[in-house]
């Protein structure tokens, strides 16, 4: 097959939609107002805004477009709903947060922020393949507990979390429950009143939206402090001149991502099997991280593990043949440590080093995904050839964690010898 | 915009990471280094061939990221016909210079070249010494 431009990172963003970047372009230029000012021009800007706020509420069936509050983006998001919730909740409440091990780095490191600042905090597990047991965030509230957080799709391995359990349990004891549906927005049909919880965020680039605006859904019944001050936009809880374009952009991502929600998740799904399918019958030593495709996964995206050869390699070399994805190998991170999911799943380090993550998108073809399941066979080939483990592994020295043969000692373990020092 | 090719490292770096020199494993080799890193988990593997008290031949093989694909195989091409006493000396920063630079935080890869170097010499000097011990026991 000739080459190929294949863009496999959809979970980290998407390409803006022709639809959003036209309704888009006229707040550049022609309604440039502020919706804070009382003339036509910042009248007519309200009104746009006021469209994109019905069409974003509507995504996640919201009670009232009133619910959402814009930020810059997602990881803002985040930090509202949990620094901004425990400021205007924790005299009255309690200081303590529940949160999942593999949430979102938006989310664990506010928490962990919080935790310098007087709050306490109680991780609950995951299962191998990254769920949570609600039963295990029953155990962990207490009555000093302020707010659950959990997420609804994972970021990096795409499990779904059973969030209308948890929910009911928050609801039970009392509880506020946070959800970042960060990786679920677009994907996943979302209801924020039948799930069960007080604060939800997303982020539009994600389903075809721009860069910089993400949302957080808050219900009557959780209030939050503004953590950006200045005036009095989004009814005070984040100041600041809005981002009208990308706001406007968001709502006709939000509208069409409803519209075609049914027919996207089954390209999408259609696609991922034929990837896992392929894949699988051309790469021996290869695992896939979290659930299997189906009801607990994400439709758009498998998280891999390639046994004797580290993540970066296969990307740059997927790159070099047109193919862009993720990986969450320590090497391509910039603080050298494996993603905090995959620790989190106890991935043995050696399966860990050798992740990528492909995320697909609508506009990703069969002949892509074929593309893709002949090019990779051979840059694995080609990254064993180069790998010391690979020689190691048919000589006998180490064993593979995958298909364990009984000969040889763990990789991880070799390693550890090797460097003095035990693998992360 | 304008197409430009766009890689994460340059050109020298992608060069030995896409068309590595001296990959694989030296016949019968003289000495063998192998060492993990510390800081990511990955493993470089080093052989040399030694004549004369000059290493004739080296090969690499690693188990890492791009920066330490390329490291192992400018390595091993700034290496190959130095003397054993020239070796002992070498450091990761020829490497690094010989790659037009690496990232900060890639500078370790090009260390686990360095020390995988050292501890193929070391290997072979440990040989030499079993060999002349044995030697001496033997007349
Ligand atoms: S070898 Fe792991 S970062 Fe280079």
């Amino acid at each position: 097959m000739d080459k190929r431009s294949v863009y496999l990172d959809h979970q980290t963003t998407t390409p803006v939609l022709e639809e959003a970047l036209q309704a888009m372009l006229p707040y550049f230029r022609e309604a440039y107002g502020s919706p804070s000012s009382l003339h036509r021009f910042g009248l007519e800007v309200r009104e746009g805004l006021a469209t994109a706020r019905e069409q974003l509420a509507a995504l996640i069936n919201a009670e009232s477009p009133d619910d959402l509050i814009f930020t810059s983006g997602g990881t803002e998001a985040s930090n509202l709903a949990i620094k901004g919730f425990a400021e205007a909740n924790s005299k009255r409440k309690g200081n303590h947060f529940v949160v999942a091990a593999t949430e979102h780095p938006s989310v664990l490191n506010s928490i962990e922020f919080m935790t310098k600042h007087g709050f306490d905090v109680t991780q609950v597990p995951v299962d191998n393949v990254g769920r949570i047991k609600p039963e295990d965030v029953r155990a962990a509230i207490t009555e000093k507990t302020l707010l659950v957080c959990v997420h609804l799709v994972n970021h990096d391995i795409g499990t779904i979390q059973p969030v209308r359990e948890i929910g009911k349990i928050c609801a039970e004891k009392n509880v506020s429950l946070y959800c970042d549906a960060l990786a679920a927005a677009g994907w996943l049909p979302i209801d924020v009143q039948e799930l069960g919880v007080h604060l939800l965020s997303f982020s539009p680039h994600r389903f075809y939206g721009p860069k910089g605006i993400g949302v957080l859904y808050r219900n009557r019944k959780a209030r939050v402090t503004s953590l950006i001050h200045g005036g009095v936009q989004e009814n005070g809880r984040r100041a600041g001149t809005e981002n009208v374009p990308a706001i406007i952009g968001a709502g006709v991502a939000a509208e069409i991502a409803l519209r075609e929600m049914p027919q996207r998740i089954a390209l999408v799904a259609a696609l991922q099997k034929r990837l896992y399918d392929g894949l699988f019958t051309n790469i021996d030593y290869l695992k896939l991280n979290g659930p299997v495709p189906g009801p607990e996964r994400v439709c758009n995206q498998l998280n891999l593990s390639t046994e004797f050869i580290e993540g970066e390699g296969q990307l740059l070399l997927l790159d070099h043949s047109g193919i862009a994805v993720a990986s969450g190998s320590s090497c391509v991170s910039k603080s050298l440590k494996v993603s905090h999911v995959l620790s989190a799943i106890h991935l043995d380090h050696a399966l860990a080093q050798g992740n990528i993550i492909m995320s697909l998108g609508k506009d990703n073809t069969n002949e892509d995904v074929d593309y893709v399941i002949e090019k990779f066979p051979e840059i694995v080939k080609k990254l064993r050839n180069m790998s010391p483990m690979w020689k190691e592994f048919e000589e006998g020295v180490i064993d593979s964690v995958i298909a364990p043969t009984g000969r040889g000692k763990s990789f991880t373990q070799h390693a550890a010898d090797l460097s003095g020092k035990p693998a992360h | 915009m304008e197409k430009k090719e766009y890689t994460l490292y340059n050109d020298t770096v992608m060069d030995h990471f896409l068309n590595p020199r001296n990959m694989g494993d030296v016949e019968a080799a003289d000495g063998v280094g192998e060492v993990g890193a510390a800081a990511c988990g990955d493993i470089m593997k080093i052989s040399l061939k030694i004549r004369d008290g000059k290493i004739e031949d080296a090969r690499f093989k690693t188990f890492g990221c791009g920066s330490a694909i390329a490291s192992s195989s400018m390595a091993t091409e700034l290496i190959k016909g130095r003397t054993l006493e020239e070796a002992k000396n070498f450091s990761n920063q020829e490497v690094v210079d010989a790659l037009g630079g690496l990232p900060p935080v890639k500078i370790h890869c090009s260390v686990l070249a360095e020390e995988a170097l050292k501890a193929a010499i070391e290997d072979y000097e440990a040989k030499q010494s079993t060999v002349e011990k044995s030697a001496a026991v033997a007349a």
